[in-house]
């Protein structure tokens, strides 16, 4: 290392060792991982969260909660914003995690369709 | 990429109850439950909360679990880990360090509340172990600031302006004392990093070394560019294994990134740093017997002037500065002096780490901003005395320093406020004392320490010292006279005329503080022959009451030496003064409260 730019360069590449440590991210995204959300496949939905956020770096950290007692709808993703806002998507697939990231996360618009709201309208 | 870390402590009180076995508890289980690739498990240093060892805290979900047992780490992993449920036997749950909210984050922990963590505040976020955590935590940045765009007299004028004054307890300014030894002549000049913490229940240093040691490495390199020089040690006492071991890997893996070496961030400042183990002698913390250490010579103090900055380690000027002082360097150069002197005290800048201990709740590490009161630091972050029992005393400065009273409780925090209420910051031991403590006792403990850690160089502290300690013992035992206290008093200020160092000159202190404090202690011992608080063997004697006794003979069973005798069932039992040996197995033990202590 011979430059502060050469430092600049390995703390970014380092900083994602510890930023889940630090908060201040805008976003929460939380993934029910009771059994049955296990079961109904929340597991690769969590994966591939964490994964494109790393790769992407959303502004938000992925964690996991316990059942959120809506179990037919499993996998479930809540999303809550700093400003207090809270979001809940339903049937979750990998490739639906993708596009909240992209539009919610990335671009601050709610994926509406994704919703327990929307969902249940349809199933009502 | 990870989804979550797993942090456990490493410091030296967590891995004395088994962390190393909880760490590796961690990673075999995450395997087990194919979680090893979105799990990872990071050793931290000490998270300050030592009371509540062995910590283990989980981040993004910032859950925090003490008391954790290597069988606990199983149920972790499958239930919060696996499942996403927090296993809340496990979570922190003592009322006094809780909030009023269920759900535990560990930023609102009333312990860490009132604490401004500065020279802390990588310990227990990061692993001392890798290098790059501490570059994520902005490490390095300082240095490369201060080499590329900075003179050496720039970074004098920063350290004097920030007020940053000497953490190892006599509170000199940095700033000045780097001054000195840049405005001496020549070009071998050395810097020191003075990690021989000695004082009797101070683990600041060494818990700053094992959860952080770049950043004293990087407050040295500073160090040793505003004052010229290109070789520094660290001395430290070789009974601090994990600190030697952590710092050794830093300096490795700091060198290999060229952050210590050669031609540093190309800015053709030289500097390289090696580690001197003390054998643990207190005396070895006085620089100028530390310095003799150094140099393979016997540690004993010589006296000054001349003083280091002029002629120091090799006969050339030294700088030594303190592993906390070392800690706050990077920070300050980083966020800026007047952030740091927007800290404190009018006359001292900045944080303080404490070492909590004695009767106190909540033992561990705190730092918090000078000018916080006693009060604030033993009863909001430490919760007090525990068992319910009255507050006697708190002690600083270690054997240097002196206790102070409930009058004082409610004195800010700083080096100039503790010497005027007759005690002193010392490095930053707080000892706190309560009813049972035994004022003469604890006088007598601090200068058995310093008979054993008297290097002998000087008269007034080798045979002043030792007489002291006569005397206490004598009072102790019930054989003192009112005079007694004079002569003692005459001797404590004999000493600290006339002894070479900084350890004879202080060592007098416990005695005169309290004597001034707890004079009706020791009047209690020569004239009355009791000890209040009932510490001193000589002076109790146990007695069972026949009236209250119900003969059941558990006393006299578990009396280690066959003093109790009488019948079962029939007689009261008593005890032999003769035989008793005052260990208080017989005052324990009985159920119906029938033994007394007089």
């Amino acid at each position: 290392m011979k430059s502060l730019e050469d430092l600049k360069k390995m703390r970014e590449q380092a900083l994602k060792k510890v930023e889940m440590r630090e908060g201040g991210k805008n976003y929460r995204v939380v993934v029910g991982m009771a059994t049955c959300g296990i079961a109904a496949g929340a597991r690769p939905v969590l994966n591939r969260l964490v994964e494109e956020t790393a790769e992407k770096n959303y502004d938000c950290v992925v964690t996991q909660t316990g059942c959120i007692g809506m179990c037919v709808y499993e996998p479930i993703v809540e999303v809550y914003g700093k400003d207090g806002s809270h979001t809940t998507y339903v049937h979750m697939t990998p490739e639906k995690a993708t596009r909240v990231l992209e539009e919610h996360i990335g671009k601050g618009n709610v994926v509406e369709e994704y919703t327990v709201d929307a969902v249940k309208g349809v199933a009502a | 990429m990870y989804r979550a870390n797993v942090l456990c402590c490493a410091g030296t009180g967590c891995t004395a109850s088994n962390s190393a076995k909880i760490f590796d508890n961690f990673n075999e289980c995450l395997r087990k439950y194919g979680l090893e690739q979105e799990v990872k498990v990071v050793k931290t240093g000490c998270f300050g909360l030592c009371q509540k060892g062995p910590i283990v805290a989980i981040y993004p979900d910032k859950v925090f679990y003490c008391h954790v047992k290597p069988e606990d780490v199983e149920r972790i992993v499958s239930e919060h880990l696996y499942k996403g449920r927090v296993v809340k036997e496990l979570e922190l749950s003592d009322e006094d360090l809780q909030t009023h909210e269920k759900i535990l984050d560990i930023d609102k922990i009333k312990f860490y509340e009132k604490q401004q963590r500065i020279a802390l505040r990588n310990c227990g976020k990061i692993n001392p172990e890798d290098i790059s955590e501490y570059i994520a935590m902005d490490g390095y940045q300082a240095l490369g600031n201060v080499l590329t765009t900075m003179t050496p007299q720039d970074v004098i004028d920063v350290m004097k302006k920030s007020g940053l004054r000497g953490r190892g307890g006599a509170g000199f300014p940095t700033g000045v004392k780097w001054q000195f030894e840049k405005d001496q002549p020549g070009d071998e000049k050395y810097v020191i990093c003075n990690a021989d913490e000695g004082d009797p229940g101070a683990f600041m240093d060494r818990s700053i070394l094992e959860g952080d040691p770049n950043a004293v490495l990087e407050g040295m390199a500073i160090m040793a560019y505003a004052v010229g020089a290109h070789v520094g040690y660290i001395y430290i006492r070789a009974e601090y294994p994990i600190a030697v071991h952590r710092l050794k890997i830093a300096i490795k893996e700091a060198e290999e990134y060229g952050l210590l070496g050669k031609n540093i961030f190309n800015s053709g400042f030289d500097f390289k740093i090696e580690i001197r183990l003390g054998a643990g002698a207190f005396v070895c913390g006085e620089e100028t017997a530390l310095i003799a250490s150094i140099e393979g010579k016997r540690g004993m103090p010589s006296p000054k002037p001349p003083f280091p900055a002029v002629h120091g380690v090799w006969g050339k000027p030294t700088s030594i500065n303190n592993v906390e002082t070392l800690a706050n360097v990077p920070q300050i150069m980083l966020k800026g002096a007047d952030w740091y002197a927007s800290m404190g005290t009018e006359k001292s800048k900045g944080t303080k780490v404490f070492a909590l201990g004695g009767k106190i709740k909540n033992t561990g590490l705190v730092e918090v901003p000078m000018g916080t009161t006693l009060r604030e630091i033993i009863y909001e972050i430490g919760g007090g005395c525990p068992n319910n029992k009255a507050f006697k005393a708190v002690q600083t400065g270690g054997p240097s320093g002196g206790c102070l009273t409930e009058k004082e409780l409610d004195t800010p925090i700083d080096y100039d406020s503790l010497i005027a209420a007759g005690s002193m910051m010392g490095s930053g031991g707080m000892i706190v004392l309560d009813e049972d403590n035994c004022m003469v006792d604890v006088a007598r403990f601090y200068m058995e320490f310093i008979v054993d850690e008297s290097c002998g160089k000087c008269t007034p502290c080798r045979i002043g010292t030792k007489r002291l300690l006569e005397m206490l013992t004598k009072i102790t035992k019930g054989e003192g006279t009112m005079e007694m206290l004079d002569e003692m008093e005459q001797l404590c200020y004999e000493i600290k005329d006339t002894a070479l160092c900084g350890l004879g000159q202080t060592a007098p202190n416990p005695i005169l503080s309290t004597l001034n404090h707890f004079k009706d202690e020791y009047i209690a011992h020569i004239k009355d022959k009791r000890c209040p608080a009932g510490v001193c063997k000589a002076l109790l004697t146990y007695k069972i009451d026949a009236d209250k006794c119900r003969k059941c003979s558990l006393c006299s069973r578990n009396c280690p030496v066959g003093a109790i005798t009488g019948v079962a069932g029939k007689e009261p039992f008593k005890i032999d003064p003769e035989k008793c040996i005052k260990c208080g197995t017989c005052l324990t033990t009985c159920r119906f409260g029938a033994v007394e202590r007089v």
